[in-house]
This record gives structure tokens, C-alpha cells and sequence, in this order.
């Protein structure tokens, strides 16, 4: 609630819309409380008086009654219809589409066919169809707005249900006991009510100019009750003569209206989780950069990409989340470094900040080098970033559905990446993306090239992805999990391709994966991540068969490895630090059987020349 | 022994491009006819790829699914008709531990809910009964009256356990819960459910697509394939000595530490709308003749309790 709030008084338009909302709401609720005359009191005498003349603030109508009068009470009335219509129907909405979207199947389809033929009506030939058969009135013309609005309400609320239906904490609530009707209530309602809330906030101020128009008609508010509505259709014959009396109610409806669209858009940009974690602001095309020192020209080494003290942290609000905090590592040529460690450990950060592809905001890399042949990419220029993503450096991802486009056939997404780094004609990068995928091993590559990802199994379209990051023959491949969503026979398939091209290409590979297994399978050298530090470094056979820090040879040891029959599993008690609250110095002290006062007094650095460890009491020598 | 759990020729098949007059465009079995047997106290494993029909036949277990045809026994009684009815004997643990709890429900609102609706518990009898449970889940007291976004994957879990113990139910489907976790919590989740079988007696049906763990945990495992059990035995045997080739791929496929790597078999799953008539497996099997391409292999023993469903099981 508090965020809410918070992040609602961030919006200077939505403050401003309840500013005046507030003035106008306050208005109206002393208007009993003022020394007004009476709103329905005729005085032909003194017709179309002009505003401030005679004691008549805003003058008279061409019944000679106060328009200030008219206009407080009819204002009172107009808001409380509206508002009324919108509960109505926001509550009748929500209930049809909880339903339909609930139950689905038949039920959702009568429903929802029925909200449809609702919907095709122009609106205002169907409240005038309803207000016609109930007879004019402004009761009537409440109901006509409301049903008019239902299937807005109705579809939304169906969508969200839709989704919610079919998460597990349903099956879970089945399973406990739980009726239906104790379902949509307890479980779903609580859900899909910020929903609600939201379509509401939305469209109050559209329900009081959809009355205010069936009133203007003279369909809505009867004579001599005054709303808005009403106001405005008496003040039309004399709009040229006396513009104050059409002026006065306008005024007061676009002011209404206004000011609750502003707020109401407010609280949705307030309440929807979507816009509040910031998907409507767009990331920057790189990381941004904020480096207070930059690091010395490294001499000469034979690494294809090393980085060194890479800092990358999210600055969320006042919190800050040191998710990658100072890691150096180099990849030779040829060479597969796995880069190993649990979630939250700040793997997949480091692999992204090497091209800069960390979403900002919130990301910012705060200090160290990433070179690439000894050029450092950080703070390098855009354009040059973008000649090398993908041309020297490639990424495969986890889920190959989300990195191939929908829309596009596999082909045309291969020549694209080819076509951005290479001025070659259309046929000849088809020719070669059709080569690229009978290097990956896709059978009938010349067919299959015409495929959406969609028709593609999981393990196909995860090669197609191999194939893209293979399309320029870069020097460094990123793999990040990329076998993690696949099935095992799969993935074998897959660890096998990729351990084939980099002997046949030389093409280095930094893969990173929290498992052992694969990183034993394919990696020469490994790097062990916890809490955005390496902790150990080494060849794979070092640092599998010794493992030198206790979380390393502890980790180990929780992994089943197959084949050792039925037995108790080893595991770590705790959990790793969340980066924005490390513990200082070992990270991994709080966890560890074997830490002293020492280990959290201060800094402890990685050691050792190639076999590396960050911990003062290692489990085997590093020298 | 007695018989915890027991199906007989349990199948499912969804309807695909349902038409409103007409019949289906299509049908998939997503569970071929199926039966198993699992005794009081037992661990039953089952492993499979993705799309072998293991989430089916765990919701049709627990009653979220009614099955096309088929029985489903548990405990000598057959199941009944709701969730409600089900409830009571056997419980589910879901993969994805977090969505598994409503967000805007506290903690002991949600355990609170099977005690409510399956045993009628009053307020005193509630609380006490939910302080034993989730010391039983070592997890501290004053974690109940928190919301679920407040917690870790591998907390979440242990909710979702004491959720499941909560209904008093004495089996358990648990579907692949520690697959969402990181290996330290997996270790932590996978003991804490050992502890409990044994202070409780409870009897599991451990689904996962990770061979080690389910190595690690089962009495006895069946291997699942494209909707049918291809190979069943005991959990020291099967992936030791597989007698289905398939079986034989996944535990050359598991990637292990100082094995170059394995399972090489290209292809993939049939199409299950287009299914083949013969055993599913015939395409990637070395061993396939032509029988295994016309007539679908029925589950036969092998040796001792171990059965398969193979026209040409492998030598041990």
C-alpha cells in the first residue's frame, strides 16, 4: 500500500487529477452546508443574468435559477450516477468473466459469444434501445451505462482469470477441499480485484459523460432535477445568446473528466505489476557505464577474452544489489571455460556484461575491464559494440523459443544475422545458412529452413540457435545454459555438437551452467561463482576431483550422481546471501563448518597462479 | 505387504480442434493404458522426458483429471469422484513451488484450508495441528502469518510439503519437487521428505526427469515413454542393468563427471497425433527389426521384478 502511494505521488499528472477531483469532491459535500438558493427555484424575472451580476455568481439559466446552485447539486448528482454505474458494472463484469473464465469450455463460450453480440452494438444505440424500453429517467439511464459497459469489464476479468485458473495454487485449493464457489472467491477474487480496480479507475470519468450525454438527450435526469447532462441540453436553444449557461456545466464536465482520467491512469501505472517493474520504460541498446577509474593497458597475453575486476551492480530505489562484484577471468583461444554456480550467484550477469546487454536501468557496471584481443569494451562505443555482438562475440541462451522471433521463418532470421555484419547478397547468405544448418546437424536443413520456430522441437530450435551464434564464425561463444530446458537425450545431443564445433572451428566458448556433470563433460578449464564472486578457478579435473573451497567440495557432494543406488544426500544448511546484504568478508563464512572469527573480518582475496581459491582455509593446497 | 496405491489400464486422451457437432479433428493418448502398483511405504520413481505423459498420470492420480478409462485404487478403495474425495488419501506437491501458493493468502491461511475442508477441524484443534506440521517441516512459527512472496524456492517447498501433510493423506505424488531448486536446497528438500516418510509411514510417487534423484530416493522406478511405461524394476537395478534400450539412452545421456559424453541417438518423439503403430522407440532403437515396427511390445518380466516392454531386451 505504501508503494502504492509512493509511486502514485511520483506522477505529477495524477496528483495534479486528484488535486482537482479533491477540490470538486470537497465542493459537493458541503454544498448542503452553503447559503445556496434553491437549485429548482424558477424566477422568470431574472433570466439569463450574466455571472457576477446581482448576487449570482455564475448567473442564472432561462428559468432564472442559480446556475452555481444548479451546477453543485447537478455536479453531486452526475458523480454519484457515475460513479454508481461504474460499481454496478464493474461488479456484474467481474462475476460474468470469473465465470466464464473459470469454468471455461461451454460455459466460457455462451458467455462470452453472448458479451460479443453485447458489444457489437454502437453504445449509444444501445442504452437508447434500453432507456427506450425503460422509460426516460435518470435511474434508467444509470442502468442503460452500466450494461452498456459490462462486457468491457467482463472481458478483462475473463483474461486475467483465464491465467489464474490454471496456476497450481488452484489445483492446490481442489486438492485441500475447496467447493468452487469457495474457490472463485477465496482464491481467484483476491487476484483478479486490482484488475478490476484498474478497468474501473479507467473508465469512471467515460460512465459520467456517457449519463451526462443520455441526460443532455433528455433521456437521463427529468426536469426540473438538475445534472450536468441535463444542464448543458436546456442551455442549447440558448447557446449564441447566453454562452455562460452551456459554458458553466461544459466547464465543470471537462474538469470532472479530466481530472479523473489523469488520476485513474495514475493509479493503473500505480497498481499494474507489469508497468511497475518498468517494462514500459525501454532499456538502453548498452549497459550503462559509470567506471571512476579506468584500468590500466594490460600487457600482452594470449587470451581471446579476458575481463578483469568486472563490478556490475542494480540500483533499485536506495537498494543496491552487487550482483557481479569484481571477477576476472580469461578464455584462450580454443579454450571452454565453464563458469558454474547456483542462481543468484551472478553467472549470467557477468556473461552479459561482457557485451553489455545488462538491461539499464537498473543495471550499471561500476569498475573493471573486459577486453577482447586486449581492446576493453567497456564504455566503448555503441556502434562498435553492435559490429561486434554476434560477429565476434555470439550468445546462446537457455530457451531458444524466446530467442528465435515468432514471426519470422528460421531462414530469414540466419540470413538477417549474416546480412548485418556482411554486405553479401540475399541467395548467398541463404546458401550459407543452409550450410549453417547441416552444421548443426538439423536433417533435411534446405526443408527445414523454412520453418517457424513454433514447428521446430525444443532440441531443433536450440541448434537453430547454435547456428545463429556460429553465423559469423566469431572467436567467442557465450553460452548461457543453454541444455538446462531440454530433456537429457537431448542435451546429449547438444553437449556433443557444441564440444564438436570448437574442435573443428577453434572457437572458444565460455558456458555457463550449475551442472557438474556438464561441465565435466565439456569444459577444460572451470570458475566457481557464489554471491557475485569467483571462489575458485582451475582445469575441470582440478577442480572436480580436489575441490579446494569448502562450498565447491561441499556443492559437489549435494549432486546425485547416478548410479550409487538409494541413499542420504549431502546438503548445505542456509541459504546463499542475497548481493544487496553480502556479509562482509567470506561470503560463504555464515555457511561454512569450517569458519573462524577470521573469515568475516576482512577481505579475502583469490590466490594462487592458474588453480585460484578465495578462502584462507582451503580443503586442499593451491599453490 | 499391502497395496497403497494400484491402476489398472489407466488412460487419458485429450481431444484436439474440438468441433461443436462433430467429432474431434483429432485425439492424443497421452497416457496409454497403464498400471501400477505401489505398496504401503514404498517409493515409487518415475522418470521421462518431457512429453511422456508423467504430469497426466500424476493429475489423474490425485483426481485433477479424470481418466478416459480405467481404475484408480487407493488403499483397497476406489478413488471417488472430486479433489475433495481424494484429498483425504493422497496429496500432490508441485513442481513450481512458489506459484503453488496464492500470493495473497498467509501462510497459515493456506494450511489452514485442508484442515478446514477435508476434516471439519475447529480453531484450537487448527493451530495446534498447523505449529506440529510445520515444526515437522523445520521451518519457524513465525513464518506463518507471512505471504509466500516472502519466501525462498526451497522454503516455498517445504511449505508446499506441509501443505500436502497438512490433509493427513498417507501417499504422496510429488512432482518433480526439487526440479525448480538449486542443488544445495534440492539436497536440503530431498532429505527433509525422507525424514518425513520414515516418522510418518507415508508412501511416495517421486516424478522427476532427473535420474540421479530419483535413483537416489526410490525403492522402485518406472521409466515412462511417449505415454506408456516401457521398463519398471528396482531403483539399484534399473539404470544399472537396463533392459529397454531406451532406458539404456537416458543413463548414457545423464551427463557424469569423467564420462565423455553420451547417448548419441539421434531423434526425437513421435508425433502423438500420428502415433506409430509399433513401439514408439522403434525409430531411435539400435535394436529395432521389424516386429518392433508393426506390433507394440507388451510389459513382460525380464528377471526377478523387473519387466519391460520390449521385443528385444538388452542382455545385463
Amino acid at each position: 500500500m505504501s508503494t502504492f502511494i509512493k509511486l502514485l505521488a511520483r506522477n505529477r499528472l495524477a496528483i495534479f487529477g486528484a488535486a482537482v477531483l479533491g477540490v470538486i469532491i470537497l465542493l459537493i459535500v458541503v454544498t448542503p452546508l452553503l447559503p445556496l438558493p434553491d437549485p429548482d427555484a424558477t424566477a422568470t424575472a431574472d433570466r439569463f443574468k450574466r455571472p457576477f451580476s446581482d448576487g449570482f455568481i455564475l448567473g442564472t439559466d432561462h428559468l432564472g435559477r442559480d446556475l452555481l446552485s444548479r451546477l453543485l447539486w447537478g455536479t453531486q448528482l452526475s458523480l454519484a450516477v457515475g460513479l454508481a454505474a461504474a460499481l454496478i458494472a464493474g461488479t456484474v463484469g467481474a462475476a460474468i468473466g470469473i465465470v466464464a473464465g473459470y469454468f471455461g469450455g461451454r460455459i466460457d463460450n455462451v458467455i462470452m459469444r453472448a458479451i460479443d453480440m453485447l458489444m457489437a452494438f454502437p453504445y449509444i444505440l444501445l442504452a437508447l434501445a434500453i432507456v427506450a424500453a425503460l422509460g426516460p429517467g435518470l435511474l434508467n439511464a444509470l442502468y442503460a451505462v452500466a450494461a452498456v459497459n459490462i462486457p468491457f469489464f467482463a472481458r478483462n476479468v475473463r483474461g486475467v482469470t483465464v491465467s489464474i485458473a490454471h496456476k497450481e495454487f488452484v489445483d492446490a485449493a481442489r486438492l485441500s477441499g475447496m467447493g468452487h464457489i469457495r474457490i472463485l472467491t477465496t482464491e481467484i477474487l483476491p487476484n483478479v480485484l486490482p484488475v478490476v480496480i484498474i478497468a474501473m479507475s479507467t473508465t469512471i470519468g467515460w460512465m459520467i459523460l456517457e449519463t451526462a450525454g443520455l441526460s443532455f438527450l433528455g433521456l437521463g435526469s427529468q426536469p426540473p432535477q438538475a445534472d450536468l447532462g441535463s444542464m448543458l441540453g436546456e442551455a442549447r436553444a440558448a447557446l449564441i445568446t447566453a454562452p455562460h449557461t452551456s459554458i458553466v456545466p461544459g466547464m465543470m464536465i471537462l474538469l470532472i473528466v479530466m481530472s479523473v482520467n489523469l488520476l485513474g491512469d495514475g493509479v493503473r501505472d500505480a497498481l499494474d505489476p507489469r508497468l511497475r517493474s518498468g517494462a514500459l520504460s525501454r532499456p538502453m541498446a548498452a549497459t550503462l557505464v559509470r567506471r571512476d577509474e579506468t584500468p590500466p593497458e594490460e600487457a600482452e597475453t594470449e587470451a581471446v577474452l579476458s575481463l578483469e575486476n568486472l563490478q556490475t551492480r542494480f540500483e533499485v530505489g536506495s537498494r543496491i544489489y552487487r550482483a557481479v562484484g569484481g571477477v576476472s577471468l580469461a578464455i584462450n583461444p580454443g579454450e571452454c571455460v565453464g563458469l558454474i554456480g547456483e542462481s543468484g550467484s551472478g553467472k549470467s550477469v557477468t556473461a552479459l556484461s561482457v557485451m553489455g546487454l545488462v538491461a539499464s536501468p537498473p543495471g550499471i557496471i561500476t569498475g573493471g575491464a573486459v577486453r577482447l584481443n586486449g581492446q576493453d569494451l567497456i564504455g566503448a562505443p555503441y556502434r562498435r559494440l553492435r559490429a561486434l555482438r554476434g560477429d565476434r562475440v555470439a550468445y546462446i541462451f537457455q530457451d531458444p523459443l524466446s530467442t528465435l522471433h515468432p514471426l519470422y521463418r528460421v531462414g530469414d532470421q540466419l540470413t538477417e544475422a549474416i546480412r548485418v555484419h556482411h554486405r553479401i547478397s540475399r541467395d548467398a547468405a541463404h546458401e550459407r545458412a543452409v550450410k549453417l544448418l547441416e552444421d548443426v546437424r538439423i536433417p533435411n536443413a534446405r526443408a527445414r529452413i523454412r520453418s517457424y520456430p513454433h514447428e521446430l522441437s525444443g532440441g531443433m530450435r536450440q541448434r537453430v540457435a547454435i547456428a545463429m551464434a556460429l553465423a559469423n564464425e566469431p572467436e567467442v561463444i557465450i553460452a548461457d545454459e543453454p541444455t538446462t530446458a531440454l530433456d537429457v537425450t537431448v542435451q546429449a545431443q547438444i553437449l556433443k555438437l557444441l564440444d564438436d564445433l570448437r574442435r573443428d572451428r577453434g572457437v572458444s566458448i565460455l558456458f555457463i551452467t550449475h551442472d557438474f556433470g556438464v561441465v565435466g563433460q565439456l569444459c577444460d578449464r572451470v570458475a566457481v561463482m557464489y554471491a557475485g564472486r569467483i571462489v575458485e578457478e582451475g582445469t575441470t579435473a582440478e577442480v572436480l576431483d580436489a575441490p579446494a573451497h569448502p562450498y565447491t567440495k561441499r556443492l559437489i557432494a549435494c549432486v546425485p550422481e547416478l548410479g550409487a543406488g538409494r541413499r542420504e544426500l549431502h546438503a548445505i544448511p542456509g541459504l546463499p546471501p542475497a548481493v544487496d546484504q553480502l556479509p562482509h568478508g567470506c561470503a560463504f563464512a555464515p555457511r561454512c563448518h569450517k569458519a573462524t572469527g577470521l573469515c568475516a573480518t576482512s577481505e579475502i582475496e583469490l590466490t594462487g597462479t592458474g588453480r585460484k581459491v578465495r578462502c584462507i582455509l582451503p580443503e586442499e593446497d593451491v599453490a | 505387504m499391502s497395496l497403497a496405491l494400484e491402476t489398472r489400464d489407466l488412460t487419458k486422451t485429450f481431444d484436439v480442434g474440438k468441433r461443436l457437432m462433430r467429432p474431434p479433428k483429432a485425439q492424443v493418448h497421452a497416457v496409454h493404458p497403464t498400471s501400477l502398483n505401489v505398496e504401503n511405504g514404498e517409493t515409487l520413481g518415475i522418470v521421462g522426458e518431457s512429453g511422456c505423459g508423467k504430469s497426466t498420470l500424476a493429475r489423474m492420480l490425485v483426481g485433477l483429471l479424470p481418466p478416459t478409462s480405467g481404475t484408480i485404487e487407493i488403499e483397497g478403495l476406489s478413488g471417488g469422484s472430486s479433489p475433495a474425495d481424494f484429498g483425504r488419501v493422497i496429496q500432490y506437491v508441485f513442481q513450481d513451488p512458489v506459484s503453488s501458493l496464492n500470493p495473497r493468502k498467509t501462510i497459515r491461511q493456506i494450511l489452514e484450508a485442508p484442515l478446514i475442508h477435508l476434516h471439519g477441524m475447529g480453531r484450537t484443534e487448527r493451530s495446534a495441528r498447523i505449529d506440529e506440521i510445520f515444526d515437522s517441516v523445520s521451518l519457524r512459527p513465525e513464518f506463518l502469518d507471512r505471504y509466500p512472496h516472502e519466501f525462498s524456492g526451497g522454503q516455498a517447498q517445504r511449505i508446499g510439503i506441509a501443505r500436502a501433510l497438512a490433509a493427513n493423506a498417507r501417499i504422496l505424488v510429488l512432482d518433480e519437487p526439487v526440479s525448480a531448486l538449486d542443488v544445495s536446497v534440492q539436497a536440503q528438500v530431498l532429505n527433509l521428505l525422507a525424514d518425513l516418510k520414515d516418522e510418518l509411514g507415508l508412501t511416495y510417487l517421486f516424478i522427476s526427469h532427473d535420474l540421479a534423484v530419483v535413483e537416489a530416493v526410490s525403492d522402485r522406478v518406472a521409466v515412462l515413454y511417449f505415454g506408456a511405461v516401457v521398463e519398471e524394476g528396482r531403483a539399484e537395478n534399473i539404470f544399472a542393468s537396463p533392459r529397454h534400450p531406451y532406458t539404456r539412452l537416458l543413463a548414457e545421456s545423464a551427463p557424469v563427471v569423467g564420462r565423455p559424453i553420451g547417448g548419441q541417438a539421434q531423434g526425437e518423439l513421435p508425433d502423438p497425433m500420428n502415433p506409430p503403430p509399433g513401439c514408439a522407440f522403434a525409430s531411435r532403437c539400435p535394436r529395432a527389426t521389424d516386429i518392433c515396427r508393426t506390433d507394440r511390445p507388451e510389459l513382460r518380466p525380464i528377471e526377478g521384478d523387473q519387466r519391460a516392454a520390449c521385443h528385444h531386451p538388452l542382455d545385463p
